[in-house]
């Protein structure tokens, strides 16, 4: 039911980007990774940022965040120039943000986990509707946050960013490692999320699943954005996108 | 039975000052070698307090910690905080450093004799528990230590505020992407554990001589108990430092000649069968 609701409905509401990246270089150490990565998301969108391993597509979040050593060029979000900020300000304006490797604190418990981002504004999900949306985690919440099982840490990880008010995702690989039917569940938390008018740029390299949830796929490539199709035209750039991800 | 409370008194500042040490180190990755100074600083300004400002015991206990954590505080901020993307060796060998300032600075003023600090009124006295004579003060001694230690444990593993500490603890990057000022949570947790030495040096203040060196002393012994418990740990500081308190003391009423060592001996078997301590985390 959900699925065919989201697949036909892929119209993003209009207006300028929420988000919008150009000119990004960023840097571990002396390690220059990024070079120059381009992309806006609309209000409302899902993005995808697909590539191989090593492309850049973590770096890009982490830049995005302030988390990298050295960062240059322009990252606006709803306007506002981030690229001299703090992470912790950039956070505060409205970005929430998921890590690859999840980022689940062991000292936490399950709750302490999920109330531990601070509220930055109005408008988040009451914890309710978050264990609404991950049953499991309510079940658990007592348990010691890394005893939960790879497919649980992932919706908490997830979860914990819905309560703050945070109107733009990034999720970093969600589904890797994961069996089929949490792909799926975490895919159905997608679109609903989108529904519930998140913005959230994915970073993936399962490109069904990228295609399951999507409305435009940003190719990075040696820390560029090198291509970006709609999800409307994917069928028709399906060989070249085997050829950008080596499959 | 004597010294027994002997021990336990000794273990209620090895759990406090442990404690502190615990609580810094695991926020800060830093040993800080000053702490022992900044207890000897909490006993001064309780002198201070006194004899200055005619100010007395009550309140010294709850100011001396303040003004002291306040030092602690600006030391955080304009000179350890520049070392954290150093080695850990320079906050070890700065907090040093500090120490012998500390300490050189009051001997220089106050001399080495000691300073004769008042046990307050209200605890003076005793009580005959029939089998022995428990002075008062002492007895206040061990409920202030095991009421602040609890309270610690509590702050730190059971509030919002300690699920922030623990987990910039774990990954303070992430923590600070989550819109936290992680910088801001450091010092003030420098700050406080300052503090916690501080109020030890207060309790310590009628009992011992005040002294420059009266950290110095102590401060090698709960250096050991905290390579006994095992870094970081907040339970494995509170209860390694009474329990090498007690033992401490049973090993004076058994063979005293050991008394002085045993804690060193203890340490030196720990770290050969369990190098990260008997509540350390496995690095
Ligand atoms: N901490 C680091 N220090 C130095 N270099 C790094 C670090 N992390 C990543 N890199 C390098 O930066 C480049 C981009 O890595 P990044 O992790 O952004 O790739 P990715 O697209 O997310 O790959 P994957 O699909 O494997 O997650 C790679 O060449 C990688 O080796
Ligand atoms: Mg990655």
């Amino acid at each position: 039911m959900r699925e065919a609701a989201t697949l036909s409905e892929t119209a993003t509401p209009g207006g300028d980007a929420l988000l919008s990246v150009s000119g990004l270089n960023g840097w571990y150490g002396e390690s220059h990774v990024l070079h120059g990565v381009e992309f806006d998301v609309r209000p409302g969108e899902v993005v995808t940022l697909l590539g191989r391993n090593g492309a850049g597509k973590t770096s890009t979040l982490c830049a995005i965040m302030g988390l990298l050593g050295k960062r240059t060029g322009s990252v606006k979000f709803r306007g506002t120039e981030t690229i001299t900020l703090q992470p912790r300000h950039i956070a505060r304006l409205g970005i929430g943000f998921c890590p690859e490797e999840r980022g689940i604190f062991s000292s936490l418990n399950v709750e302490e986990n999920l109330m531990l981002p601070p509220r930055i504004a109005e408008g988040g999900l009451t914890v309710e509707r978050i264990y609404q949306l991950f049953p499991n985690l309510l079940e658990r919440r007592r348990s010691q946050g890394t005893k939960l099982s790879g497919g649980e840490q992932q919706m908490l990880a997830i979860g914990r960013i819905l309560r703050t008010g945070a109107k733009l995702l990034l999720l970093d690989e969600p589904t890797e490692g994961l069996a089929p039917v949490i792909v799926q569940q975490i895919g159905a938390t997608i679109r609903e999320l989108k529904k519930e008018g998140f913005t959230i740029v994915l970073v993936e390299q399962n490109l069904r699943f990228a295609a399951s949830v999507a409305d435009r796929h940003c190719v990075v490539e040696q820390g560029r954005v090198i291509d970006m199709i709609p999800n409307t035209e994917l069928d028709n750039n399906i060989d070249k996108l085997h050829g950008y991800l080596g499959v | 039975m004597g010294q027994l409370l002997l021990g336990l008194i000794n273990g209620s500042f090895y759990a406090v000052l442990s404690l502190g040490l615990a609580v810094i180190f695991g926020l800060l990755n830093i040993i800080n070698f000053s702490h022992g100074a900044q207890y000897m600083m909490g006993a001064f300004v309780a002198w201070m307090l006194l004899n200055y400002l005619g100010i007395g015991y009550w309140p010294a206990l709850v100011l001396a910690p303040l003004i002291v954590g306040a030092t602690g505080i600006v030391l955080e901020k304009v000179a350890l905080s520049r070392l954290y993307k150093l080695d850990h060796l320079y906050g070890l060998l700065l907090t040093f450093g500090i120490a012998l300032i500390l300490q050189g600075l009051f001997r220089n003023y106050y001399g080495i004799s000691g300073l004769p600090y008042q046990i307050p009124a209200s605890l003076s006295g005793g009580q005959n528990l029939g089998f022995m004579f428990l002075p008062n003060y002492r007895a206040w001694i061990v409920v202030a230590s095991v009421v602040v230690c609890f309270a610690t444990w509590f702050m730190i593993e059971k509030t919002r505020l300690g699920a922030y500490l623990r987990a910039a603890t774990e990954n303070p990057a992430l923590v600070g992407a989550f819109g936290i000022n992680v910088p801001r949570m450091i010092t003030l947790t420098y700050g406080f554990g300052v503090a916690l030495a501080a109020f030890a040096g207060v309790l310590a203040a009628p009992i011992y001589a005040v002294n420059p060196n009266m950290g110095a002393d102590l401060i090698i012994v709960v250096f050991a108990v905290v390579v006994i418990g095992g870094m970081g740990s907040i339970m494995g500081a509170i209860v390694t430092g009474y329990g090498l308190g007690l033992i401490e003391g049973l090993t004076r009423v058994f063979y005293p000649e050991g008394s002085a060592v045993v804690i060193f001996v203890i340490m030196a078997i720990v770290l050969l069968i369990k190098p990260e301590g008997l509540f350390g985390r496995a690095a």
